[in-house]
């Protein structure tokens, strides 16, 4: 042994703790410079186990992070950067000051940028991470690229997320990788499956947004700032691995035609815009044709894979789900998502000439099959198309197949949209809506199902109703028997003669099923009896969660069910 | 009067002249100042030119600054310059052209001089008020002063309209007369001075003799002079190198080496979106770097709440919407109100997106991370293996009988030693005897006051039943047996005459009855100095134990000897209430629960053994297993304790079974099966097997609850006893019944 004694709190669990302003002080950082080293680097604070102990024995509230992850931002390059910038703007200042103003616009050229690709690669070493890694990305550039000009952050961001995005969308609609699509009240989710993993983003509506201003935007503008950096290398090495150029530029061909329609497709900025509109596929590096041929043979691999193929098979149907037919979207309909989602299924789309850049073919054409509206009522119609709403685009898509539209038509009262996102076990509510859609995906008419549905329901409603009764009926012959007892007695303790009286005794039908049940119920509550005190606790948890669950799925049935008995009266007095 | 008239007369005729006059000359000013104007532009550029050129001259050759910028004046632009400098004076400026045309007028003869055309300080000698403007003598008849100071009157003047007509048609000087404002007169201007009017109005210098196309001098040359243009010699600072500049450069050399100054960067926005392909050497080393890292988890997807058109059951009815208004916002389940809108173009911006965009930002730096084992138990698995209750029959199942009969509170009830009869005590002051197989009741004696307890005598030679009432001990001899047990029992009554007691110290008293209560059977009363709750019998039925809950006395457990009729009190000290007392069915032992614990006492060494804590706050009842090893004890705060004598004073296992106060407890003589009795109305019938082995530990399973007893004043079933030899379970209740369960 040996050595000096350690003193109290230098070892343990408060040697592996550094509490923020200390960490600061570490790394010679002021608040803000050591917030955006935290983002850039993703650390995060750590809860330790026995606040107490890493707090030196004080109960105060304090921010903990590892050491470990300290030392880990010590040897960071980033940090040298920070304080370049800090020196700079001293110059800067110091030079405003002494109004020289060539030595303002030298610093000014100078001005220390970092970049933050090694980051980057730090934090997701394999490309696999960051694109699990990248919903929050695309949620933020999304949001960001719809930022007006207003100087909550720099224009160059807000056009660097804006390209990005698009560039992003063009790749999902050239991989044809968009899975589901929902359109919520906060704004459009999507999801999509690129290399095995599912990416999930939310679009804003298209509006100006009224900027709240309990909201810290150099702590939103430094997560875009790595946000962009990632989304753009992801970019990258996706469009590279579908053999397409990157910057992403339009198929040659139809640049061609279109070069002949309009002069100025040649600038790069109508160039970008054409991008965002999205009607255009890409150019390749390696020309299409020359692909298609070599496309891979399918080996049956083993014959316990038959699923996965039948899976797979699903899937490149849902890819071609729009393939041959043609949209016309009307002025109103959100153009850009409409747009996004029915190239990502392989429909052909185009909208008025003056909505904007990169229509392809005009109102008048004959061979539209759908037209999108989302008016009442449209003057001069088209007889050899349907006109429809846009949830049915969406609908469509997330129930895999082309659902009738006869639903849908304009001036028609929708049908509710359901989230695809929830997978409905078993307990769980299933709105009836969706049952119907299972059913037609099932191939099965729809009419009759809901019926079924419904008498099921009322079934299993009676059941549970019976159950009830029964124990109730119990119930009352145990009281029954009590009062026949309690009359004998009474008649005993009077004194009288017992009019004894034999009566044919009825044989019970007994259940020997229900008894067993019965018996088996029993022994868990016995059993549940002689449970540990800590187990106790814990199934009465489960128990309840699971029971509240029952609740909540019970309660919504019951809400749909006074509604639609209100409907079904309301339409009965409409008839009357 | 007429002179004065006369006066005013001219003075009007002065003014009206005056007043043309001052047309006549705003007309000429007019005239002039175009003239001005076109000077202007003139020497305008010319002087750009002139400055132009000394700027350069000044950059270029700062040695030379002065060499002769002044010297070099030319003679006619003086004039011009000196119109233009002043703009705005135009008056003054007619004045000086004025005043050089009269000086020309006057000294044309005089021989030039140097200051010939420098008019600055030049006055005019006929007037001498100087340059001001001539308004101010307008009220006045002079017009200024000579040189000697004597007034120049303003020449009378009576030109009306008419008169001006007149000469103008007349008059063929008229075109050349000017009035001079200085003096008022008019002047005939010369030839000469006409001309040199038009040679200006034209632009042209006003020297005729002037050549403007004279062949240029050039004084600066590339070819090297042999001679300097100037006299002056060169400064010094031309031909030395400037400290100052070599200062400045200095400092920038040195900053550019020290690397302060860098070049500029030519493309700086290149290398912000410039991407390439990151990761296209994956290389596993720096996976495999060992950081405590959680990747965040993701946002939770959006349900049907969500949908822009949910169905309808997902929206907020009114009650629900008013409950999510009221929650805080951290309570609520959804941080929205579900909204149903007709169509896709109705749908307005959500007003959080951004913030829950910021919220997201600082979850993720700053919310600590944790691994949360998520328990995925199937709770079916939490519930222990029990052997099944069938397995372990048998024991009471259903209620079978019902003795009904008293009409307060059954407080406590015993079986006889034989299995036939069964005695209760109840509140109404009675003591009922009722057969158990027919539930009749054979017997009534009335005690006269609520009973508290009453107790078989367990020797079955003898049939006896002790009965405790208010502060009195009754010993009944029912008869209800063989007349040879109904003769022991006398006898063993009737024994003790010859030796009375001495040392019951005066306390308890002893006394036989008479009378009608001896008709009624009973035998004995031993009158105690308190009330009595609750009386024991010991195994062989000649010793009874009695209970005196008494927080402030030692005077609380007294032990009677029947067959002598000898009471003692074991204890000196008080050591907590006492609530219940019990013998050891085999060994010596005298078991004593008070409040907190259950002391046992060794009755022959007459000393404490052993001190059992039960965790519980108040003890209400204690049974001791017919082995003796085990006990159990109720509590009021419905546990069931079960010590096991030979494991440790703490107890082997706590029992929560039920929901109220646990009331009694009571173990079977024979089957391995104990019950508790509570407030709740139920009683609980466990099995409970007690192994020889003494490694293995009790196996306690409950195997029947059974109900039937009605609440009344909450109070549920206050006593329970087994049969002695069925598995049968007897409970007494606050219902005024017995039951039976087999």
């Amino acid at each position: 042994m040996g050595g000096l004694q350690k003193k109290k709190f230098e070892r343990g669990s408060a040697a592996n703790y550094i509490t923020r302003n200390k960490a600061r002080r570490k790394l010679q950082l002021s608040l803000p410079d050591f917030r955006r080293l935290c983002i850039l680097k993703g650390i995060y604070p750590h809860e330790p186990k026995h606040k107490k102990k890493v707090n030196k024995g004080s109960t105060a509230a304090r921010t903990f992070y590892l050491l470990k992850d300290i030392r880990f931002l010590l040897h960071e390059p980033i940090v040298g950067k920070f304080r370049d910038y800090k020196v700079f703007v001293r110059r800067l200042k110091k030079a405003y000051g002494k109004t020289e103003w060539s030595a303002v616009e030298r610093l000014r050229e100078n001005k220390p940028t970092y970049k933050l690709d090694h980051i980057i690669k730090e934090r997701y070493p394999s490309f696999i991470d960051a694109l699990r890694d990248i919903d929050d990305a695309l949620c933020m550039c999304f949001l960001f690229s719809t930022f007006a000009r207003t100087g909550k952050c720099h224009v160059q961001t807000i056009q660097l997320c804006r390209r990005l995005t698009v560039e992003w969308m063009n790749y999902v609609i050239t991989s044809s990788a968009l899975r589901k699509v929902f359109i919520s009240i906060k704004g459009i989710y999507y999801q999509a499956e690129v290399m095995g993993q599912l990416i999930t983003w939310v679009v804003p509506y298209q509006f100006s947004h009224d900027h709240p201003t309990d909201v810290d935007y150099r702590v939103m503008a430094t997560f875009t700032e790595l946000y962009t950096t990632l989304l753009g290398f992801v970019n990258f090495r996706l469009y590279h691995s579908l053999n397409l150029i990157y910057p992403p530029k339009m198929d040659s061909k139809v640049e061609m035609d279109q070069m002949e329609d309009d002069d100025y497709a040649m600038t790069s900025e109508s160039n970008s815009e054409k991008l965002s509109a999205l009607s255009a596929s890409l150019a390749r590096a390696v020309s299409s044709a020359e692909e298609e041929e070599a496309e891979l043979d399918q080996f049956p691999v083993e014959g316990e894979d038959i699923e996965q193929m039948e899976a797979k098979e699903k899937e490149q149907k849902q890819q071609k789900l729009f393939k041959g037919l043609k949209f016309f979207l009307n002025r109103e309909a959100p153009r850009e998502s409409l747009a996004f989602v029915i190239r990502c299924f392989g429909g052909e789309v185009s909208w008025d000439k003056s909505l904007c850049i990169g229509s392809t073919y005009e109102v008048t054409d004959e061979t539209i099959t759908h037209h999108i509206a989302d008016r009442p009522n449209i003057e001069k119609q088209y007889i050899n198309r349907y006109y429809i709403q846009p949830q049915w685009v969406y609908d469509c898509v997330n129930a895999k197949m082309l659902l009738p539209v006869e639903d849908y038509f304009l001036g028609v009262n929708l049908p509710p949209h359901l989230s695809p996102f929830v997978e409905e076990k078993e307990g769980d509510y299933v709105p009836p809506e969706k049952l119907k859609i299972m059913a037609l995906q099932r191939g099965e008419k729809p009419a009759n199902e809901e019926e079924e549905e419904d008498e099921e329901e009322g079934e299993e409603e009676e059941e549970e109703e019976g159950d009830e009764e029964e124990e109730e009926e119990e119930d009352e012959e145990e009281e029954a028997e009590e009062k026949n007892l309690k009359m004998m007695e009474e008649q005993r303790s009077q004194g009288k003669s017992l009019q004894v009286k034999v009566t044919p005794g009825k044989v019970k039908a007994e259940n020997s099923a229900r008894l067993e049940e019965e018996e088996k119920a029993e022994e868990k509550r016995l059993a549940i009896m002689m449970m540990k005190k800590k187990e106790k606790y814990l199934y009465d948890k489960i128990m309840f969660g699971k029971k509240r669950k029952v609740r909540e799925a019970n309660k919504l049935a019951a809400k749909r069910k006074a509604h639609d008995d209100a409907e079904k009266s309301k339409k009965k007095k409409a008839k009357k | 009067m007429e002179e004065s008239s006369k006066r005013s007369e001219q003075r009007k005729e002065m003014e009206k002249e005056r007043k043309k006059g001052e047309k006549k000359r705003r007309k000429e000013e007019e005239e002039e100042e175009e003239e001005i104007l076109i000077f202007n532009h003139k020497s305008a550029e010319k002087e750009k030119e002139d400055e132009d050129l000394s700027d350069s001259e000044d950059s270029v050759f700062s040695g030379l600054e002065d060499s002769g910028s002044d010297s070099e004046d030319d003679d006619d632009d003086d004039e011009d310059l000196k119109v233009d400098q002043n703009l705005s004076q135009q008056v003054k400026k007619e004045e000086d052209v004025q005043s050089s045309l009269k000086k020309k007028d006057e000294e044309e003869e005089v021989k030039r001089d140097e200051y010939e055309h420098d008019s600055s300080d030049e006055e005019d000698i006929r007037n001498t008020v100087g340059n001001i403007p001539m308004e101010w003598y307008k009220d006045f008849p002079h017009i200024g002063y000579d040189l000697d100071g004597k007034k120049i009157y303003k020449p009378i003047r009576n030109k009306d309209e008419l008169d001006d007509f007149l000469d103008k048609m007349e008059n063929p000087d008229y075109w050349r007369t000017v009035q001079d404002k200085q003096t008022g007169s008019d002047v005939v201007l010369s030839d000469e001075q006409v001309e040199l009017v038009k040679r200006l109005q034209r632009g042209q210098f006003g020297d005729v003799n002037f050549n403007e196309y004279q062949p240029q001098v050039e004084f600066f040359t590339q070819e090297v002079m042999l001679h300097p243009v100037t006299n002056r010699p060169a400064d010094k600072r031309s031909f030395i190198p400037s400290l100052l500049e070599k200062d400045k450069v200095s400092k920038l050399v040195h900053a550019i080496k020290m690397g302060w100054i860098k070049p500029r960067r030519d493309s700086r926005d290149d290398s912000r979106g410039r991407y390439y392909d990151l990761w296209a050497s994956e290389d596993t080393s720096n996976l495999a770097r060992h950081r405590m890292h959680l990747p965040a988890p993701k946002i939770p997807l959006p349900g049907h709440h969500e949908s822009y058109n949910p169905p309808p059951e997902y929206l907020f009815t009114d009650e629900e919407r008013a409950l999510w208004e009221q929650q805080d916002p951290v309570d609520r389940k959804f941080p929205f109100v579900p909204r149903s809108f007709s169509s896709l173009r109705l749908v307005p911006a959500f007003p959080r997106f951004i913030h829950e965009r910021f919220e997201r930002c600082l979850d993720l730096y700053l919310c600590p991370r944790q691994r949360k084992m998520r328990v995925n138990v199937n709770p079916e698995d939490l519930i222990p293996k029990l052997p099944k209750p069938k397995d372990l029959q048998p024991f009471p199942t259903t209620q079978s009988l019902v003795y009904r009969g008293h009409s307060g509170l059954v407080r406590s009830i015993s079986v006889s030693p034989s299995g036939q009869w069964l005695a209760s005590g109840s509140d109404d002051g009675s003591v009922r005897f009722w057969e158990i197989c027919s539930s009749r009741c054979l017997k009534t004696v009335q005690v006269g006051g609520a009973v508290k307890s009453v107790a078989w005598n367990p020797n079955p030679s003898v049939c006896l039943l002790a009965v405790a009432l208010d502060s009195a001990v009754l010993i009944l001899s029912p008869a209800l047996a063989d007349r040879q047990v109904v003769l022991s029992s006398d006898r063993l009554l009737s024994a003790p005459q010859e030796a009375e007691p001495i040392e019951g110290d005066g306390l308890v008293n002893w006394s036989d009855t008479e009378g009608e209560e001896l008709n009624q059977g009973i035998r004995l009363k031993i009158q105690h100095p308190k009330a009595v709750q609750q009386v024991a019998w010991h195994t062989k039925g000649d010793y009874l134990a009695s209970v005196m809950p008494d927080h402030s006395s030692h005077l609380q457990v007294l032990i009677h000897q029947v067959s002598r009729r000898r009471s003692q009190n074991p204890f000196r000290k008080n050591k907590g209430l006492v609530q219940s007392v019990s013998f050891h069915p085999i060994r010596p032992y005298f078991f004593v629960a008070t409040q907190r614990s259950v002391r046992i006492y060794n009755l022959v060494k007459q000393d404490l053994t052993k001190k059992l804590h039960a965790n519980s706050k108040w003890i209400s009842s204690m049974a001791v297993h017919p082995g003796g090893d085990h006990v159990i004890c109720g509590s009021y705060d419905c546990k069931l304790s079960w010590f096991d004598l030979d494991l440790s004073t703490k107890p082997y296992r706590m029992l929560r079974h039920h929901r109220k106060a646990v009331r009694s407890v009571a173990y079977h003589r024979l089957y391995p099966l104990f019950a508790s009795a509570a407030d709740d109305g139920s009683i609980i019938v466990c099995h409970g097997t007690v192994y020889n082995d003494l490694l293995q530990n009790p196996l306690i399973v409950p195997v029947k609850v059974l109900r039937g007893h009605v609440i009344t004043h909450e109070l549920g079933v206050l006593d329970v006893t087994f049969h002695p030899t069925q598995p049968w379970i007897f409970s007494s209740g606050a219902d005024a019944t017995i039951r039976l369960f087999t």
